[in-house]
């Protein structure tokens, strides 16, 4: 800790206007707090006003609780397992993918890094029609079923996903020296227990970024489990089913709010924990 | 086994997990969304059922299509007005947070909070607050009144509207942006500044000659990052507009809001036009491609002026 500077006029008005700007920008989420626990009628009369009984917040969250088109326990079991289990298997084959091809000095390896580095300039837009068709037809033909399942939403997740995390990868890859490889290999390492025993874990840094690139986009994506999913399924995301409540009960802000609120919660919580390496993941990942 | 056989077993092994899900989610739905932009393909016209090639037409229905035109203008106008604002205000906020503030960590962690909630949450959250916390507040503070008025909402006009849309954009994504210009400033050598203070330089011209100079490599990212993601925002348009409200364009009835991404989309789901909306996704992709790189060859030639 450095001892406190002498802080000048200026610095106490800076201190002010950020302390005011910071107010104004969490304010949108003080209201969805102070909403939650009002009543309809209340939240419509005086949605600026302190709600008179907090107890109502507890109403409204076993509302939606146990809410048909929230389902929350299993919105929020089946969005940790969509994030959870799409994070581990785009880290570890991403990392896998990029080792392999730093190592492989072909025209091969050149090719296929370009297509995917090429690749991530195309917007999801262009592909997603066709892959619910092709989707549909792979299960036609193989009885696999991917749409509407975990299986199918979790493969899109590592091809879109793949990309980025590759690039990043293999950056970092690019810097790890060769002899700490041929060492191994002349202790008699095969290739993959060089990969898993000493390159896999040099990637700590990297792989963070990944995780929190994908893991923030993968929780709160909306269009991607919105076709590949769909409404009205068993398995659903935490952002399909607040969507999906809203649309059923509109204008119902008391409860729309509640649900926002229980969407939000998990994902803050969160962050407090692991603030310093989110923050940080992020912005390597766009400076790479 | 030869080294190079056992090599190019592991290459590919190593490879095969992401290049069989690359293949089958990018690769084999890009092909066939070209094909499919040719022909008159919709959820009946399958690929065992009447699928036909029908050339450029669903090109050409597109680029006629008011609607269409309409949300290519719109994006554009969403697109340039979302840049400026959240550009401006993340530098501003990046230069108050690397001041000589007490809580400056604070301020950090709390700019950047509303960048981990889903734009589709963040657009439910700023529907409540257009529609009923600020015509509440016209109610109690008399002298803004006009607040309240019912046919004066924000979202209930075009120009209104997308200005909402502009206000949660650069609320969403500034604490993000400001990260990335709060690096760029600590990064600066701190005798850099020592010495233009020494030579008598005013904060005003430190900025201008050593601050925005230093960061100059950080515009490129932040201005590309807000670009592609601006010119792609759907989740916002979804749940704070809907693409509402509707006016007129050349006689048809068309929605005042809605941004490309939504435009493809209702093209496909709710016209049920699958093949003309792919179209449409290849000009989108396009017009994106050839932006972004303009904007990249920009900002590279401006990074070496300054």
């Amino acid at each position: 800790m450095k001892a406190a500077q002498p802080r000048r006029p200026g610095t106490i008005v800076a201190e002010i206007v950020t302390a005011l700007i910071f107010l104004l920008f969490l304010f949108p989420f003080l209201l969805v707090l102070i909403n939650s626990a009002k009543t309809s009628f209340e939240v419509t009369q005086y949605p600026l006003a302190l709600p008179t009984r907090w107890g109502n917040i507890v109403d409204n969250i076993v509302k939606i609780w146990t809410s048909e088109s929230v389902r929350y326990p299993s919105s929020l079991l089946s969005s940790t397992i969509i994030t959870a289990v799409s994070l581990i298997l785009i880290n570890v084959f991403s990392a896998m993918a990029g080792w392999a091809l730093v190592r492989t000095k072909t025209k091969t390896s050149s090719v296929i890094f370009f297509i995917f580095v090429a690749s991530m300039v195309i917007p999801f837009q262009i592909v997603m029609f066709p892959l619910l068709s092709w989707f549909r037809t792979v299960t036609v033909a193989t009885g696999i079923r991917l749409l509407r399942t975990y299986q199918g939403i979790i493969l899109s997740y590592i091809g879109f996903g793949a990309p980025l995390s590759i690039f990043m990868f293999h950056g970092f890859i690019k810097s790890i020296p060769l002899e700490l490889e041929e060492a191994a290999t002349i202790d008699g390492c095969h290739k993959h227990q060089i990969f898993f025993k000493i390159i896999f874990p040099i990637l700590k840094p990297i792989q963070a970024t990944v995780l929190v690139l994908n893991g923030i986009w993968i929780w709160n994506d909306y269009l991607l489990p919105l076709l590949v999913l769909g409404k009205g399924n068993d398995v659903m995301t935490i952002p399909l089913a607040v969507s999906n409540f809203a649309g059923a009960f509109v204008k119902q802000w008391d409860l729309i709010l509640t649900a926002i609120l229980m969407a939000m919660v998990p994902v803050i919580i969160f962050f407090l924990f692991a603030q310093k390496y989110i923050v940080k993941g992020m912005v390597a990942g766009a400076i790479k | 086994m030869t080294k190079k056989t056992e090599s190019r077993i592991v290459f590919w092994v190593f490879l095969a997990p992401v290049l069989f899900a690359f293949i089958m989610v990018m690769v084999i739905p890009f092909f066939l969304g070209s094909y499919y932009a040719f022909t008159n393909w919709t959820s009946s016209a399958r690929v065992d059922n009447g699928l036909r090639f029908i050339g450029f037409k669903n090109f050409t229905d597109s680029l006629t299509d008011p609607s269409f035109l309409y949300s290519f203008g719109i994006t554009f106008v969403y697109t340039i007005l979302n840049m400026i604002a959240i550009n401006v205000v993340a530098f501003a906020l990046a230069l108050l947070v690397t001041g000589n503030l007490r809580f400056k960590n604070v301020y950090r962690v709390g700019f950047f909070v509303p960048n981990l909630i889903g734009g589709i949450i963040l657009g439910y959250i700023w529907q409540f607050i257009f529609n009923n916390a600020i015509p509440s507040l016209g109610s109690l503070i008399p002298a803004l009144g006009f607040l309240a008025d019912p046919d004066k909402l924000m979202l209930s006009k075009n120009t209104s509207a997308l200005a909402a849309m502009v206000i949660v954009g650069a609320w969403q994504y500034a604490g993000y942006i400001m990260m990335i210009y709060v690096a760029a400033i600590e990064n600066i050598p701190q005798e850099l500044i020592e010495a233009a203070k020494i030579d008598g330089a005013t904060p005003w011209i430190r900025l201008r000659a050593i601050t925005i100079p230093l960061c100059a490599q950080a515009f490129t990212v932040t201005m590309f990052l807000t670009l592609v993601n601006s010119f792609k925002q759907f989740d916002v348009n979804v749940s704070l507009t809907s693409g509402g409200p509707s006016t007129m364009l050349m006689g048809q009835p068309i929605l005042g809001t809605q941004l490309l991404a939504l435009n493809i989309y209702n093209t496909a789901f709710i016209s049920n036009k699958l093949s003309e909306a792919q179209a449409r996704a290849f000009v989108f992709f396009l017009v994106l491609a050839i932006i972004s790189i303009i904007q990249v060859y920009v900002n590279k030639r401006k990074e070496i002026e300054l």
